[in-house]
């Protein structure tokens, strides 16, 4: 072997054996390679939740339980509870989807059931360029150019209820907001509800769609009777993949959720949200106790996207098998 | 008759809906298009690609330095989290099968979805809590770490469209296997493996969060590595929060340089796999 290598002329009369061990060398090595490149995913992941655990024990061990349910957030009293940025998050997401869903799966219907292929296909590109916008863009559209215009949109709605609006619409709007939030998150992740909804309509069998014409349904009942119940779990799978999404979004709720950690029943009123309070905060956290809190503000975060994400997965994975047979 | 009506009017109502639900959503895409054309271009001049960030209450200046600190960043994210997913994505396509696989696929997507705010606290606690400061290579080093499950997951995908009668015809004419991967099945994929990756640097080019507490963000150059460096997406951020009209302006033409670079590679990319491959993709 070890002359092979420094004279290959001298290798060649010795024939197979040779050529095959080193061959077996190369190839095993090639395998080991690629081996440890995928082992390494393991390890980082690994040492993410390690790093997220042990960095958040001081918070954990001072707070326990009480972190999550109590909604004091006094970094000056070293005193912290997640709730306010847990009920900011899950309120954003919320809304988010409560605007994006039926706006998505509408759109998806139209893209996989009534447009020509050649428009869908040129339609469902444009829309994939509007998932590929970075977050950072919405939150500048946003603060800029969504922010002025819902305040002047929304006191003449709220003041037409002629001063008994419905709490969740009440109370002084300065621009950011839950609602501001919650819109800049609609527009983001409705491309995802679209794209993967649409591959799911288009994956329903054909057949189906010919039975229920063939009975008389018009193409509205056809789809909405038939196509979309067939095919709801794999749309419900986009929802979650959306609402993962939302949930972890940072950049832009930061920029217009309005970064006041506060429970209001009123979604006019500013809040903030688990993401972007990190975001915000986390540079200017000194002692040992404010970095852990957020840090397990983190670990919240992360444990609840990971259940999230294996959720549509599977719900997806399970109508994919459905459409196959 | 009357039901006839009705649910001719259902149908109709309907299905224009979703039309319009379509229209929308293609709207709102030319319209921040528009919008960041309209606001950037007229914001944008020479002074943005050759100044540094003028002081606070001055006039003028420009973004250079967060353009090079970008650049930087991406080249040592790409660098680093390329190879690696690209060498596990063949694992994962030619080499792996059963459990380990699985476990492999299901931690990747696992990490993809992890938001990447938290990959930038986990780069945190990693390099600069042990000492390491903020600087550019752990900003790079965090976008690696979001570069690598998507370069697996599309190298996998295209290699495994490759058809395995080329790979046993290799293999038939006395090719070993990872010479087989090198010469015959990573050349038939390559046009999909290299949109692939310019799919992958157009999402992290974008990517703010991971960068607030790695690359942090600097006034000034930065020589070298070690440094805290400004980036363009954490740039657009600050400078869109800030109060002044000048900022905003910049704000805007940082954004519009920003997006102009995500989307072409985006469209690049895209154009590509569907000009020579999709006899293979469909």
């Amino acid at each position: 072997m070890a002359t092979s290598a420094t004279t290959p002329q001298m290798a060649r009369p010795q024939g197979r054996a040779s050529f095959l061990s080193r061959a077996f060398s190369a190839d095993s090595l090639a395998r080991v390679v690629a081996f440890s490149a995928a082992t390494c995913i393991l390890v980082i992941t690994a040492l993410l939740v390690y790093e997220l655990w042990s960095h958040s024990a001081i918070s954990r061990a001072q707070f326990g339980l009480k972190f999550l349910h109590t909604s004091t957030w006094d970094p000056v009293h070293d005193d912290f509870g997640a709730l306010p940025f847990i009920y900011g998050t899950v309120m954003t997401a919320f809304l988010g989807l409560l605007i994006a869903v039926p706006f998505g799966v509408g759109a998806a219907i139209f893209l996989a059931e009534l447009a020509p292929p050649k428009l869908s296909d040129a339609m469902t590109f444009l829309i994939e360029l509007l998932a590929a916008v970075p977050s950072v863009i919405f939150g500048l559209i946003g603060i800029l150019v969504l922010v002025p215009l819902l305040s002047k949109v929304v006191p003449p709605i709220r003041d037409a209820f002629q001063g008994h609006p419905p709490v969740f619409f009440s109370g002084s709007f300065i621009g950011v907001s839950i609602l501001s939030a919650g819109v800049v998150l609609s527009v983001m992740v409705a491309p995802y509800i679209i794209s993967v909804s649409r591959e799911v309509l288009l994956a329903v069998p054909r057949d189906l769609r010919e039975a229920a014409l063939a009975l008389g349904a018009t193409r509205w009942e056809t789809t909405w009777q038939v196509v979309v119940p067939f095919a709801r779990r794999g749309i419900m799978g986009s929802v979650f993949l959306a609402l993962a999404r939302a949930l972890g979004e940072t950049m832009a709720v930061t920029m217009v959720v309005g970064n006041t950690p506060r429970i209001s029943a009123s979604i006019l009123a500013p809040g903030d949200s688990m993401a972007s309070v990190i975001a915000s905060q986390f540079s200017e956290a000194i002692g040992n106790l404010y970095p852990s809190a957020l840090i397990e503000l983190g670990l919240v975060l992360f444990g609840i996207t990971i259940i999230l994400n294996g959720a549509a997965r599977l719900l997806i994975i399970a109508t994919g098998g459905n459409a196959a047979k | 008759m009357n039901l006839s009506f009705h649910r001719k009017a259902v149908n109709a109502v309907m299905l224009c809906l979703t039309g319009v639900c379509t229209a929308v959503a293609v709207g709102l895409l030319f319209f921040i298009l528009g919008y960041l054309f309209v606001q950037g271009g007229f914001s944008l001049n020479l002074d943005f690609f050759t100044k540094l960030p003028a002081p606070v209450g001055e006039m003028g200046g420009g973004m250079a330095n967060a353009l090079i600190g970008s650049a930087k960043v991406l080249l040592l994210a790409t660098c680093i989290g390329v190879p690696i997913g690209f060498l596990a994505g063949i694992y994962l396509a030619e080499y792996a099968g059963g459990a380990y696989a699985s476990i492999i696929r299901f931690v990747t997507d696992l990490l993809n979805g992890v938001p990447s705010i938290i990959i930038g606290i986990f780069v945190y606690t990693m390099v600069i809590a042990n000492g390491g400061g903020f600087s550019t290579y752990a900003g790079g080093l965090a976008l690696s770490i979001m570069m690598i499950p998507i370069a697996l997951r599309s190298t996998e995908e295209f290699l495994r469209s490759v058809p395995g009668s080329l790979r046993e015809g290799a293999m038939a004419l006395g090719a070993t296997k990872s010479r087989t991967i090198a010469s015959v099945v990573v050349p038939a994929a390559i046009r999909g493996l290299i949109s692939g990756m310019m799919l992958n640097l157009a999402r992290v080019a974008g990517e703010t969060a991971p960068l607030l507490f790695t690359a942090y963000g600097n006034q000034f150059w930065s020589p070298g590595w070690k440094q805290p460096t400004a980036t363009l997406p954490a740039m657009v951020y600050a400078y869109a929060v800030s109060p002044y009209p000048d900022w905003h302006r910049q704000a805007w033409a940082a954004g519009f340089v920003l997006l102009t670079m995500v989307l072409l590679i985006n469209v690049t990319a895209r154009t590509i796999v569907s000009s020579g491959f999709s006899h293979k993709q469909k």
